[in-house]
């Protein structure tokens, strides 16, 4: 129902469009210099003042109607419900629904029945009121816009205006969902920092919330205070995202000189894609690449010298997680690199530099900042890698810094918190929000930072 | 091109250093020499066959309307076309008597033969000081630090800015005046004790003020330093150089000494030219 009323709309609005349009000519007598605003806008104008007001009321329909239906149904029918409980409360509303629009009815009753009819009635009612509110809408808009219509009016304005407004809006949709998944992690913390401290998470050195009191509560907090310590997985976050680091930070920012400075055009056309495209190759593919090619390979390298080595360990996590995010670093740092002013090049060369030293003099001094920014990024996209941990890198909240062991990352932690069966008041499960919480902290502030530092580049070139 | 192609020992340079020096008819120095160069660019021929002499301790203008070809003969005469990929250079260019596109000669050495100033003041994002100092830091010119500090210290003065930056050597270049960068550009190219100084309209980007101070600087360093300098104003040849070089369509039309070229010149399209009927 919801789409046909919009598909409705969208003719209307093409036509009102079409008819603006040759309203504002008709008006003009042909003449387009005494219109000031052109035959377009006068064509937006009345499209969107006959039919922006009744999609507004579509939508708001849509949204209202359905609760204002089952408050109506619960009042009408308030002598069967009483004394039900919430889910059956629930049921029965399905149930009626089911009986009055069509659908799968658990059991019908002749309470259900009754207020089955109820809802029938009401939304006959609702949906005569709708269509009657809408079309006068979409009348009243085309009266008032037709009549309007003169050379004088101003309808750029108004349309650029509207414009401006859908522009905000989406921008604003995207603002909200972030604050929205903040609050909720906020939100969710602080019911976990209810039952353990936040500074026995924060400094905690043990980890192991599977031990943890079923339905753990304040009056089991004792005990649950010590097993929800963050730093082992802090330090294997840490260690994971060092040895990605160490991988990626070389190679990618080699790579990068070598593309923007020493490659020939046609090699640099090749490669440059090339390296792109492993940032297109999904992170579960790393991970099994890590797991079951990588890991086996170092333990056997491991074992051949005599070092023992786990199956799942953070060497293995950590190299192939800094392949991954090689590309990052080597296009960002090769775009900043090409950024530095080709008369910065030719002036060192000019003083009889060779090509190397006016890269490590000039060029790599003046792109410092962005290829700093850049690995600042590369690292927190590292930080909140996910998948390919989660496959190699293991589960053991050991905290240790030796590469050759099994650790665990907060990502995985996360993961592993929340699969499988979960109640939604333990600990347990509100420990994956605080650890969502720690994450985000952690990867926003080095973004900042990260946006500080191109910031300051970026005023040096202006 | 490859940028280091010598790898023998003995370069081109010391080996034909005793040879006499080339003179003119007139018995001047010539200190760098341009023989039937031909540039392409691709497909295109952007220079036809250019003959053309350098005297030392001289400064010789190059002018022309845009596109006349001078630019890109200047970039030849320290081989700056290299770092362009399709740009081919065919002929000889002398520098003394050692051929600068010979396979032998290493072009770092040349360049630091032969400094360039650019268009646009192109100081590098570091102090004043590592400005002036990163010629004779490469080269090894200094012994000790207080030696790289007596060179900083004299290119400045030469360049007439110690007066205006002894206070602040160690505040980034690139917070100076249009005027100053491109002062402090020429201390850093004096600062590698170049004997020819290339000029690429150094003050198309500068207010008329500072535009005077660099003229001045100019006259001064011909005492030192041989000067090619293109420019697209006339006043500023006639008022800086000794010889002019007049340049059209990828062709040298006319050179002799500035005050000849500007009252009474030979060819009929110099004479269009400085009159301001084209260009």
């Amino acid at each position: 129902m919801f789409w046909t009323y919009a598909a409705l709309l969208l003719l209307v609005f093409v036509a009102a469009n079409v008819y603006g349009r040759f309203r504002a000519l008709q008006v003009a007598g042909h003449q387009l210099s005494v219109l000031h605003s052109r035959p377009t806008y006068h064509g937006g104008y009345l499209a969107i003042l006959s039919t922006l007001p009744a999609f507004v009321l579509l939508i708001a329909w849509a949204v209202v109607e359905p609760r204002m239906l089952d408050m109506m149904v619960i009042s009408a029918n308030a002598e069967v419900i009483e004394g039900l409980s919430k889910p059956e409360l629930q049921a029965f509303l399905r149930d009626a629904r089911a009986i009055a629009f069509g659908g799968i009815v658990a059991f019908s009753d002749a309470g259900k029945e009754q207020a089955a009819e109820v809802f029938a009635s009401l939304a006959q009612t609702s949906f005569v009121l709708k269509s009657v509110l809408m079309v006068g809408l979409v009348l009243g808009g085309l009266w008032y816009g037709n009549r309007a219509i003169r050379p004088t009016m101003r309808a750029r304005h108004f349309v650029e205006r509207t414009v401006m407004g859908l522009l905000i809006l989406c921008s604003a949709v995207a603002i909200f969902t972030t604050i929205g998944i903040v609050l909720s992690l906020i939100f969710e913390s602080l019911m976990f920092f209810r039952q353990i401290p936040i500074l026995d998470f924060v400094f905690g050195t043990h980890w192991s919330p599977q031990s943890a009191f079923e339905g753990a509560g304040a009056e089991h907090g004792e005990a649950n205070t010590k097993i929800f310590g963050a730093i082992p997985l802090l330090v294997g976050t840490m260690l994971i995202t060092a040895i990605a680091i160490i991988v990626a930070a070389p190679i990618g920012l080699l790579s990068a000189i070598y593309l923007s400075d020493y490659a020939s055009t046609p090699v640099r056309a090749i490669a440059k894609p090339v390296l792109e495209i492993l940032a297109g190759i999904p992170t579960v593919v790393y991970g099994f690449f890590a797991a079951l090619t990588v890991a086996p390979f170092i333990r056997g390298w491991g074992e051949s010298i005599g070092l023992s080595v786990s199956s799942e360990s953070a060497l293995a996590a950590g190299l192939v997680m800094g392949i991954m995010i090689i590309p990052f670093v080597s296009s960002l740092s090769d775009d900043v690199i090409n950024a530095v002013p080709q008369s910065l090049r030719d002036g060192s060369a000019g003083l009889g530099a060779t090509k190397s030293e006016t890269i490590r003099r000039v060029v790599l001094p003046a792109a410092l900042p962005g290829i700093v920014s850049a690995l600042i990024l590369a690292i927190s996209r590292a930080i909140g890698e996910t998948m390919i941990v989660v496959m190699a890198a293991g589960l053991a909240a050991n905290m240790t810094v030796n590469p050759l062991e099994a650790v665990t990352t907060v990502t995985v932690q996360i993961v592993t918190l929340l699969v499988g069966d979960q109640e939604f008041d333990s600990a347990k499960t509100l420990a994956a929000f605080a650890l969502g919480l720690l994450l985000f902290c952690i990867t926003l502030a080095l973004n900042i930072f990260a946006l500080r530092v191109v910031k300051k580049y970026r005023e040096q070139y202006d | 091109m490859a940028l280091e192609m010598t790898t023998d020992t003995e370069s081109a340079m010391d080996t034909t250093i005793s040879a006499p020096p080339a003179v003119s008819a007139e018995g001047e120095t010539l200190k760098m020499r341009g023989r039937d160069v031909k540039v392409f660019y691709g497909d295109k021929q952007a220079l036809h066959g250019v003959d053309l002499d350098v005297r030392k301790n001289q400064v010789t203008a190059l002018i022309g309307p845009s596109g006349c070809g001078k630019s890109t003969f200047l970039r030849c005469l320290n081989r700056m076309n290299d770092t362009i990929d399709i740009c081919r250079v065919e002929g000889d260019i002398l520098l003394d008597n050692d051929d600068v596109y010979d396979p032998r000669i290493d072009v770092v050495e040349l360049r630091a033969r032969v400094g360039m100033v650019f268009q646009k003041p192109n100081p590098f994002p570091k102090s004043i000081f590592e400005n002036v100092a990163y010629g004779p830091r490469i080269h090894g010119l200094a012994q000790s630090k207080a030696d790289l500090e007596e060179i900083v210290a004299s290119s400045l003065q030469r360049a007439g800015l110690f007066e205006e930056v002894k206070d602040r050597l160690d505040e980034p270049g690139t917070g100076l005046s249009g005027g100053q960068q491109q002062r402090l550009c020429i201390a850093r190219a004096i600062a590698v004790s170049p004997e020819v100084i290339l000029m690429d309209e150094p003050c198309s980007a500068l207010d008329p003020i500072a535009t005077a101070k660099v003229e001045e600087l100019i006259d001064e360093l011909r005492q030192n330093y041989t000067i090619v300098i293109v420019t697209h104003s006339m006043q500023q040849a006639a008022r800086v150089s000794q010889r002019t070089a007049f340049f059209h369509l990828g062709t040298l039309v006319e050179e002799g000494l500035t005050n000849d070229i500007f009252t009474n010149p030979k060819d009929q399209r110099t004479q269009d030219y400085i009159t301001g009927r084209f260009g």
